[in-house]
């Protein structure tokens, strides 16, 4: 690891195009954690106040309960899928652009 | 649809457990033995501090997935909540949600950061711009609490398990898992454990998968059918939530424990650091949160099927809590042979996750509190290493003691108390201190000690123990869970004490700390 210069360091933390990959970078975590919050939350309150929505057929062996509860399992995989897909093809590019700027220095 | 009389009316099971089964005999040792040479293999290649505490970064995205999985997927989840199902019905299936949807949460706020900034402990991340002393010690107070109680309720889970499976003494039990998982960190370090953890998860995945193949295959491989029978025999109710959630702020303390104390648990964060960078670390949670879920789902069907099959007369005669659900439907579905191969991997289950904890509660002792507290930040690797080791070996046999200190009482709250301390000491300080510029140390030691102590004297106040162990009428602090007081009191004391007491240097090297934050530069 080359030795940083601290001046060139500090230029590059305070140039625009930092700053914008970290707001990007916590917009997007905030997003996806809020989202995950709120399903994850709701999914509860529906539990605790409205039992009887839940418990409602969808076909006679089956309630609503079982494909949301099951489907929020797979709704949290899938929202880490979404944040890697961003982060792989969006948010690295970034770094490395960043990163090079900072070594070459 | 009408379903062949015969699957209506649960069998009822002469059981083999308890007594020495061939099969499971031989596949433990072969896995003992197997895991033995692994670490063997491990101890070959471990010498330096990044080897023994993370095994040298090079483990691989996919495979640190599969050992974060290992390291999550305990015997008290795949016993536990098959059994909660397999007696209770759906509420099962609303208490493993909670387990898994902390893991988004790590990806989104947690992963990258951690890996950046630290090196061995989560106490890296806290102290990296704070006063080390002061952090050091708090943080690894509370590392060691969570993993003391996580710990007490694997041994005492472990103990009863095996007795009631091999047949084998309580404390004969306990103290070969001790002893074994001793050797894999003491010899093998991150590395064997690593590996001992990604072994175990092929394990129990592959041996639940078989599971539910042969329980479904009863109903002709048609959930429906499984369900059918289910309501048949014990009432549409069982599909439904039912008792678990009463009170709503109950509800929700409990789900905020499970969800940010998942983000809090130190053998968790420990994993991120053996991976070469933050896109492996990242890729790591993807793939761990897959393979949980999936566990979650295959625990939901085993549940029912062994509710549908066995009968919940027969599981609970067993054992009350329904522990047994998945053993006795291995039994019935597969014979002698595979309950001994399912019991066998439940043994692999507990070892893997106690060698965890004890590595993790080993770092915290030789990185956190002997480099920096004891040496001031100044230590050659031989010194420290010699402490990790010793720290291991003290680790081994306080769990041994612990483990037959706690014989027959009632831990099963000190899970929920773990993850209600990391919820509330570690996660809270662990996130401001990546994401505040204002945070400070002053601010960071009375986040981590509100939350810890607010954990433990409001749980004791709780209706978990004052109510159900201390026999007390009524409990003075109402919720069962402290997590939702206790962990937004620790986020408010830590930004009040931060705001009262500003500390100039942390905020300035806040900026500095990003260009690593964000981009690497500098990262182990």
């Amino acid at each position: 690891m080359p030795h940083i210069q601290p001046p060139s360091a500090h230029e590059i933390i305070e140039s625009p195009e930092f700053k914008k990959l970290v707001s990007k970078r916590w917009s997007v975590s905030l997003i996806l954690t809020l989202i995950m919050l709120a399903v994850y939350i709701g999914f509860l309150l529906v539990v605790a106040f409205s039992k009887e929505s839940l418990a409602a057929k969808i076909s006679p062996n089956l309630t609503w309960a079982i494909p949301i509860g099951l489907g929020l399992i797979l709704f949290a995989w899938v929202l880490t899928g979404i944040y890697v897909y961003w982060a792989n093809n969006n948010y690295d590019e970034a770094v490395q652009e960043l990163k090079n700027k900072v070594l070459n220095s | 649809m009408p379903l062949p009389t015969l699957l209506l009316q649960a069998a009822p099971t002469t059981s083999t457990l308890g007594t020495a089964n061939p099969v499971s005999i031989l596949m433990f040792f072969l896995f003992v033995a197997v895991t033995m040479y692994i670490t063997y293999w491990a101890a070959k290649k471990t010498k330096t501090g990044s080897e023994f505490y993370a095994a040298g970064r090079n483990i691989s995205g996919f495979q640190n997935g599969l050992a974060l999985a290992g390291d999550y997927m305990s015997a008290a989840s795949f016993l536990g909540i098959a059994g909660m199902v397999a007696t209770k019905g759906y509420d099962g299936l609303i208490y493993s949600i909670g387990f898994l949807v902390g893991w988004p949460l790590i990806m989104f706020l947690i992963a990258e950061p951690l890996r950046n900034l630290g090196k061995y402990t989560f106490a890296d991340v806290v102290a990296y711009r704070l006063k080390q002393r002061p952090i050091r010690i708090v943080s690894s107070v509370g590392s060691l609490l969570t993993i003391a109680f996580y710990l007490i309720a694997q041994m005492v889970g472990a103990g009863g398990l095996i007795q009631t499976l091999f047949g084998l003494p309580y404390e004969v039990a306990v103290v070969v898992v001790g002893i074994v998982m001793t050797a894999y960190v003491l010899f093998g370090g991150m590395l064997a454990t690593t590996w001992v953890q990604i072994i175990k998860a092929v394990l129990l995945l592959s041996g639940a998968t078989v599971l539910v193949i042969l329980s479904l295959a009863k109903f002709g491989f048609s959930p429906a059918n499984l369900f059918s029978s289910v309501t048949q025999q014990y009432g549409d109710a069982m599909l439904a939530p039912g008792g678990f959630i009463s009170n709503p702020w109950d509800a929700l303390s409990l789900g905020l424990a499970l969800m940010l104390g998942t983000a809090g648990l130190p053998h968790i964060l420990m994993r991120f650091y053996t991976v070469p960078d933050a896109k492996a670390a990242r890729k790591s949670v993807f793939v761990a949160t897959g393979f949980i879920g999936y566990f979650y789902l295959l625990t939901f069907l085993i549940g029912f099927a062994a509710m549908a099959l066995v009968g919940k007369p027969v599981i609970e005669g067993i054992d009350k809590g329904g522990n047994m659900a998945a053993l006795l439907l291995a039994e019935q579905t597969g014979g002698t042979a595979f309950l001994g191969f399912i019991a066998a991997v439940a043994f692999a289950t507990i070892l893997a996750v106690v060698a965890g904890l004890t590595l993790s509660g080993a770092s915290s002792i030789s990185h956190d509190l002997y480099v920096h507290v004891v040496k001031h930040g100044v230590s050659d690797e031989k010194g420290e290493m010699k402490v990790a080791k010793r720290a291991t070996i003290a680790l081994g046999v306080l769990s041994i003691l612990l483990g037959l200190v706690f014989k027959g009482q009632n831990v099963a709250f000190m899970v929920g108390l773990a993850f209600s301390i990391a919820a509330s000491a570690n996660f809270p300080a662990l996130l401001m201190s990546i994401v505040w510029k204002r945070f400070t140390t002053q601010g960071a030691v009375w986040s981590i000690a509100t939350g810890a102590v607010l954990s433990l004297v409001l749980i004791v106040l709780s209706p978990t123990i004052w109510v159900d162990i201390l026999h007390n009428e009524e409990a003075i602090f109402p919720l069962k869970n402290p997590a939702l007081v206790s962990m937004s009191s620790a986020f408010f004391v830590g930004i009040v004490v931060s705001l009262l007491q500003p500390e100039k240097s942390a905020a300035l090297k806040f900026e500095s700390e990003k260009l690593r934050t964000y981009l690497g530069i500098g990262a182990e």
